[in-house]
């Protein structure tokens, strides 16, 4: 049967998570459609048949569908169920406040942030923040989940030409208004999906010094993520807490500096590929699951990396 | 303005957790077990309301066995002023705590119910949002600021990107983040004052609802261990390393 993936975008560009759940429902099926539910995403509904795995991408395109009110696009969603074996949704916070909704109406239970597919009806996901692995099996008429990005890789975005199909909007009576979005601009990657992760703890003691992080993670083209003290302390903004209430990373290299690793920071980053910990406290929890650690004072060692990263550039060119 | 928690007791967030040997779950037994942190935030924010004058009763309700007393006489202790125990030996699914916690509100009528945004235990991050649906109200996941003024009920969510600022009306589902605000610690006479609070017990089986799994839980693993790391010695050795090395700068 086919499985419906549900876009995660800005309407104007799709979310790198939208690639990745796509990723998730090719181990599901072949017929692939993506729905996208937003405001004047003409454009957005071009760019996104081209993706090759995607065999038809059914828009839903209303004035009222601007800010993802879930309350709006839910019942949208569960209108479509009946065509479909599985719903899948990124796992992030879009996918996370809508996809429950769908459930209700449906009245199935949701399988949560899988990390792994088994088979059309058994699904992997992290309880505990990621300290036990669950295997899970179910025999509901659908199956909705939500797909943590970072366990599948992004599919490709060119070499299809699907279908598009535009549905109607139905409209439900809504007493949510939205106000405001504060988004920090940033021209460094998305934390979510970039190679380099360079994440600062409380060892950074204030947000100034996260200035030093930025000065690392602009060498090395990385993003910028943060430990929940950090957060907590007002260092730095919500949207770059890594852990189990914040976001998930997997990148190639993870630079923990300052963070002492508590086990639900560690939730967050543990799949990273390379893991360096920067930290005065040779006692730190971080320094068990490095690959490489450097027991030192942050605020001589991060300068000194910079310097020798600068030496490296200049031998090579 | 009447407001209902719903609080689940869940293995202390600071214990490492044990997967059972014959790997059908997670050791629970003779675990440290507390207030699912974020559920804290909830009643802090409920005894908060109440503190301002704009609630006037503010409850609390958990959904497992008698046991799960102990979270509730918490809960009155930071400030609750009663308590309902859905008496239920099975470990519930998001859908069924949600549908369980509709009848409640059915019978209750609260103007607002507060959660946390995820049990620590399953990571579902689920019952707010179903709870919302089925009782049709508004939904505000995440929150991380509420503001209350004349039923007008302005709040901010911590999403992905940032801050997303919404208003919406009462009655509504709001589910509440860590950051929302700092718990207060029960003082001792507040513990021994909320052992005289009323804690109403239901049994779930009374409710008429199917509260049966619907997810089968195969088998629970252990995750993949990492492989112990080394300590280098200074920085230069350190980019050597990542450079030479593991190839990834």
């Amino acid at each position: 049967m086919s499985v419906l993936v549900v876009a995660e975008h800005d309407n104007k560009n799709l979310k790198s998570s939208t690639l990745n759940t796509i990723s998730a429902a090719k181990k599901l099926s072949e017929d692939i459609h993506l729905l996208i539910l937003g405001n004047k995403i003409e454009d957005l509904a071009k760019s996104s048949k081209s993706i090759q795995l995607v065999k038809k991408v059914i828009i839903c395109d209303h004035e009222k569908l601007e800010n993802q009110i879930p309350e709006l696009s839910s019942p949208i969603i569960s209108n479509l169920a009946e065509n479909y074996s599985h719903i899948l949704a990124p796992s992030s916070t879009f996918g996370k406040n809508l996809l429950p909704r769908v459930s209700a109406l449906l009245d199935v239970t949701q399988i949560s942030d899988i990390i792994g597919i088994e088979s059309q009806d058994t699904f992997i996901r992290p309880i505990y923040a990621g300290n036990a692995i669950s295997y899970v099996q179910t025999d509901q008429k659908i199956n909705l989940m939500t797909v943590r990005p970072t366990s599948f890789e992004k599919c490709e975005e060119t070499g299809g030409d699907a279908a598009v199909e535009n549905i109607s909007f139905i409209d439900s009576e809504v007493k949510t208004t939205f106000v405001s979005r504060e988004v920090s601009k940033s021209d460094r990657p998305e934390l979510g999906n970039a190679r380099v992760v360079v994440s600062g703890g409380r060892g950074l003691e204030n947000s100034d010094n996260f200035k030093l992080l930025y000065d690392l993670a602009d060498k090395l083209n990385a993003a910028v993520g943060a430990s929940r003290a950090a957060v907590d302390s007002g260092y730095i903004g919500n949207e770059y807490q890594v852990g189990q209430t914040g976001k998930m990373v997997a990148p190639e290299l993870y630079i923990a500096v300052g963070i002492s690793g508590a086990i639900q920071h560690l939730a967050g980053m543990k799949e990273s590929k390379v893991i360096v910990a920067i930290n005065k406290d040779l006692e730190a929890p971080i320094f068990n699951i490095a690959d490489y650690g450097l027991s030192s004072d942050l605020f001589q060692a991060i300068p000194e990396i910079i310097k020798e990263l600068d030496l490296l550039n200049q031998i090579e060119s | 303005m009447k407001v209902l928690v719903a609080v689940k007791r869940v293995v202390d967030y600071k214990v490492q957790i044990r997967v059972k040997s014959d790997n059908s779950g997670v050791e629970t037994q003779n675990v440290k077990m507390s207030v699912n942190p974020p559920d804290e935030n909830a009643i802090e924010e409920a005894v908060k309301l109440k503190e301002q004058g704009l609630a006037n009763e503010i409850i609390s309700v958990s959904i497992g066995d008698d046991k799960s007393q102990d979270v509730l006489r918490t809960s009155m202790a930071m400030g609750i002023d009663r308590s309902i125990l859905v008496k239920s030996q099975n470990t519930l699914e998001p859908l069924a705590v949600a549908k369980t916690l509709k009848i409640i509100i059915d019978k209750e009528k609260p103007d607002l119910v507060l959660m946390g945004k995820q049990a620590i235990d399953d990571d579902s991050n689920q019952t707010g949002q179903i709870l919302s649906a089925l009782l049709n109200w508004p939904q505000g996941c995440f929150i991380s600021n509420l503001k209350i003024e004349n039923n007008k009920v302005f709040i901010s969510r911590e999403i992905d990107e940032g801050i997303e600022n919404l208003e919406t009306s009462l009655p509504a589902v709001l589910t509440c983040d860590l950051r929302l605000n700092t718990p207060r610690f029960a003082s001792l006479p507040n513990i021994m004052k909320a052992k005289k609070k009323p804690l109403e017990t239901i049994d779930i089986d009374t409710l008429g609802i199917d509260t049966s799994s619907k997810i089968k839980t195969l088998k629970v693993i252990d995750p993949p261990k990492r492989k112990a790391g080394i300590m280098v010695n200074d920085v230069k050795e350190l980019v050597q390393k990542l450079k030479y090395e593991a190839k990834v700068i």
